[in-house]
C-alpha cells in the first residue's frame, strides 16, 4: 500500500492551510472594500456604532491574523519546496517561468502582509477608538488606512494571477 | 483632488492593468 503521510503530502497539507488562510484574508479584505466601506455612509449615524464598535473589531482580527498565517505557511511551502531563495530572486537567471511567477506573487503578498500589520491595523486602531485620537488624527488614519486597504485590493488581482498560474503551469 | 482608489471600479481596473503588466514581465524575465 502506498504511504499516505509522505514529505509531499506535508508541503500539500501546508499548502492546504495557506490557500485556507489566503481565503480568509482576502475575503475580509474584499468585505471590507466591496461591503462595509460602501455602506457606512449609508448607514444611518446612529446604527454605525454596530459596524465600528462590533464588526469591524472582529472582521479586523480575522483579517489581520489571516494575513499572518497566510505569510508563514506561505514561506514553509516555499521552503520545504526548494524555490524559497530562487523566487525571492524572482527566478532571474533561471529561466524557469513558475519560479518567478511564484516571486511575484510571493513579493505582492508581503507588500499586502506589510499594508495589513504596519499601515492598516496601527491606522485603524485609531479610527475604531482602540487607540486614543484627536478628531483630526483619526480622520487621517482613517484615510491612509482606506487607501492601504484599496491598494491591497489592486495588487490582489495581480498577486491572484502570480499565485494561481504558477500552482498550475501552462507557461 | 480625488485618488484614483477612491472609486472600486478604477481600483479593480488598475488591478487587471497590472496583471498584464505582470504578465509582461514574466515573460520578459523568464
Amino acid at each position: 500500500m502506498q504511504e499516505l503521510v509522505t514529505y509531499g503530502w506535508w508541503v500539500f497539507a501546508i499548502r492546504w492551510l495557506h490557500v485556507l488562510s489566503g481565503v480568509m484574508w482576502i475575503g475580509l479584505l474584499w468585505y471590507f472594500n466591496f461591503v462595509q466601506t460602501p455602506s457606512m455612509p449609508k448607514i444611518p449615524e446612529a446604527q454605525r456604532g454596530a459596524v465600528t464598535g462590533f464588526i469591524a473589531p472582529t472582521a479586523l482580527f480575522w483579517f489581520r491574523w489571516g494575513a499572518m498565517s497566510t505569510i508563514i505557511t506561505g514561506l514553509i511551502v516555499a521552503y520545504m519546496s526548494g524555490f524559497l531563495v530562487g523566487a525571492i530572486k524572482l527566478g532571474i537567471g533561471d529561466h524557469d517561468p513558475h519560479t518567478t511567477a511564484i516571486g511575484f506573487g510571493m513579493w505582492l503578498g508581503t507588500i499586502m502582509w506589510f499594508n495589513v500589520w504596519f499601515i492598516i491595523w496601527p491606522n485603524q486602531k485609531k479610527v475604531l477608538g482602540i487607540v486614543a485620537a484627536e478628531p483630526d488624527a483619526r480622520r487621517k488614519a482613517g484615510r491612509i488606512a482606506g487607501l492601504a486597504s484599496r491598494t491591497n485590493t489592486m495588487l490582489s488581482i495581480p498577486m491572484l494571477y502570480a499565485m494561481v498560474s504558477a500552482g498550475r503551469p501552462f507557461y | 483632488m480625488g485618488n484614483p482608489l477612491d472609486s472600486l471600479g478604477t481600483t479593480i481596473f488598475l488591478g487587471f492593468v497590472l496583471t498584464v503588466v505582470l504578465v509582461l514581465l514574466i515573460h520578459a524575465i523568464a
